[in-house]
């Protein structure tokens, strides 16, 4: 049998099954009221040089709110999985918060271009990065929600993504083949933004799961930031809805417009003026100095950042853009 | 004064590719618009998806992000990034779009850096889906501008699989079986892939352009297939298509 190949990249995090099987069975599980607010939340739950692994889809559904507070609470060196991390990991670049990252898509919005502050921060030399693909990120929280130290996947052999990655090539038991073992990634912190949760944490999400079932499931601690809060009569009468069960939780924190300036399907459109404003003035680096000062530092919560961005207004915009029939 | 740009040309061709009854991974842009060219014109049936979880979407605007609401509008699925890729891994999917910064002659591509890999002057955004899909998706089709940057001899970083060193270097690999790259799109002709040696060869010139043109606008030496063919012109139809239906505010086509 000729040489079996790994990947250089370093693991970042746990992935021994009986240790996180440990601290899974000492989680709290009783249904007990969890709503808090964000400062506290991210004070209590975030610690530096935590593994944070956040929600939704780079500017679809994320928890812009909580990644603030992160930058005003002056996290540092955490590492973060930048699984289609792209507003996100714009703002989280934004900040000196964390150190090393598995990457799998970062630095860029999409079609609207790449962030000249994501690419400070990753060409600086400064972070370290291991490699993936979305599908062996997606995997690896998979792997983690099933409570197994990997899963065997079949992309990625060959290339330097793979040599950059800390996946293995292994020998199918039954069919001979060559598979890509890639490790479970059991997250010490997970935060997602949901539609709609009840003071337990049983959430609701509508649209695109993308891997938000996984990380909960995956995560040692989570964070859930709500558009909207609804009585635990309103989870129990539709429990095929819920997406996330209260015991993974460990805060809810109601925040509307929680996703601004992404997209909230069915609720509101991503504000494109506004990203729009942020790839342009994060390359002067003093302009961006004095946008950071004024949307991030210097708010007192999520809802001064919307304020000043066009407020109830600009809302109303995004509202009908998202809703408006055709 | 010519009645069509390269954009609209690379569309018309790639979505002259998809037969009805297909199932393609699209990435929002260049890609959606010929996948929607073609359920237009000659595939009603072609099923689209998006890697976010969007299937089979009825769209009524240009999704922005490949995951925001409107790549699931009217669609029959929204689900997890996980279960798109494995409807590729299982082999549901036919088609995968994608593009990147460099290209080499076997199809293998460089999306995450310029540079030295530790310290890159450039850092791009990486994989995201694209080594899955060039991994797992039966064919892989690349749209890509032309010239000798792109289109190089080493790229600076192997993101996403084409057929590798050649020869049996894929199916040797790891990677399904009769799976790799199958045209390449540009704006300045259409290619193939050596069947053996598995190298990128010309098979078809765009219009106004010539053996010379590829010659200069590639680093690597290009097979030339001995019957080059014309790619058809846009028709009228698709053009109008195109620009009244697909992209009437030519967010992709421009103005």
């Amino acid at each position: 049998m000729e040489n079996l190949k790994s990947g250089k990249g370093d693991i970042f995090t746990e992935i021994d099954p009986d240790k996180m099987r440990e601290i899974f069975r000492n989680k709290n599980k009783k249904q007990v009221n969890k709503l808090t607010d964000l400062k506290t939340a991210i004070k209590n739950l975030v610690h530096d040089g935590d593994y944070l692994a956040l929600g939704g889809f780079g500017g679809v559904r994320i928890p812009t709110a909580a990644i603030h507070e992160i930058l005003r609470q002056r996290k540092k060196n955490l590492g973060i999985s930048g699984h289609v991390s792209s507003h996100d990991c714009q703002i989280l670049s934004s900040g000196d918060c964390f150190n090393r990252c598995d990457a799998s898509y970062i630095v860029g919005l999409e079609i609207r271009g790449l962030s000249k502050a994501s690419r400070r921060k990753f060409e600086s030399g400064n972070v370290k990065v291991t490699e993936w693909s979305n599908g062996a990120l997606a995997w690896r929280f998979k792997a983690a929600a099933m409570g197994l130290p990997f899963l065997p996947t079949r992309s990625m052999f060959c290339t330097d993504t793979f040599k950059q990655s800390a996946a293995k090539e292994i020998i199918c038991p039954f069919t001979g083949k060559k598979l890509m073992a890639v490790p479970a990634l059991y997250p010490d912190i997970g935060i997602l933004h949901v539609h709609r949760a009840d003071i337990y944490g049983n959430c609701q999400i509508d649209d695109n799961l993308v891997a938000d079932d996984d990380i909960a499931k995956a995560s040692k601690r989570l964070i859930i930031t709500t558009e909207k809060l609804i009585t635990n009569d309103e989870i129990r009468r539709q429990p095929d809805r819920t997406t996330i069960p209260y015991w993974y939780v460990d805060a809810v924190i109601e925040i509307p417009f929680g996703s601004y300036p992404g997209n909230m399907p069915g609720v509101y459109y991503s504000d494109e003026e506004h990203i729009h404003e942020w790839l342009t003035v994060e390359k002067d680096i003093d302009e961006f100095e004095k946008f950071l000062a004024k949307n991030i530092y210097s708010c007192k919560d999520f809802a001064e950042y919307i304020d000043k961005n066009g407020g109830v207004g600009k809302i109303q915009k995004l509202l009908s853009l998202e809703n408006s029939p055709e | 004064m010519k009645k069509y740009n390269h954009m609209e040309l690379m569309i018309t061709i790639a979505s002259r590719v998809l037969e009805d009854g297909a199932v393609v991974f699209v990435g929002t842009g260049v890609p959606l618009f010929a996948a929607m060219l073609a359920q237009k014109i000659s595939s009603p049936n072609l099923l689209i998806m998006f890697e976010a979880g969007g299937a089979d979407p009825k769209m009524n605007r240009l999704p922005i992000s490949v995951g925001d609401s409107r790549s699931t509008h009217k669609g029959v699925k929204a689900t997890t990034m996980a279960e798109m890729m494995e409807f590729c891994q299982q082999g549901v999917v036919d088609y995968c779009f994608l593009g990147g910064a460099q290209i080499d002659k076997y199809g293998n591509m460089n999306s995450t850096v310029i540079g030295d890999y530790n310290k890159p002057k450039i850092r791009f955004p990486g994989s995201g889906g694209a080594n899955d899909l060039a991994s797992l998706c039966w064919k892989t089709l690349i749209v890509t501008p032309q010239n000798n940057k792109r289109f190089v001899k080493k790229p600076d970083f192997i993101t996403t699989p084409g057929y590798l060193t050649g020869d049996s270097s894929r199916e040797d690999s790891g990677l399904p079986l009769n799976t790799g790259p199958y045209k390449v799109i540009t704006d300045i002709g259409v290619y193939g892939f050596h069947p053996k040696t598995k190298e990128m060869m010309l098979q078809s010139l765009n219009p106004g352009n010539t053996v010379e043109d590829v010659r200069n606008n590639t680093e690597f030496d290009i097979l030339i297939s001995d019957n080059v063919e014309k790619t058809l012109e846009p028709t009228e139809e698709e053009l109008k298509i195109l620009r009244d239906e697909v992209d009437p505010d030519k967010m992709v086509i421009g103005k």
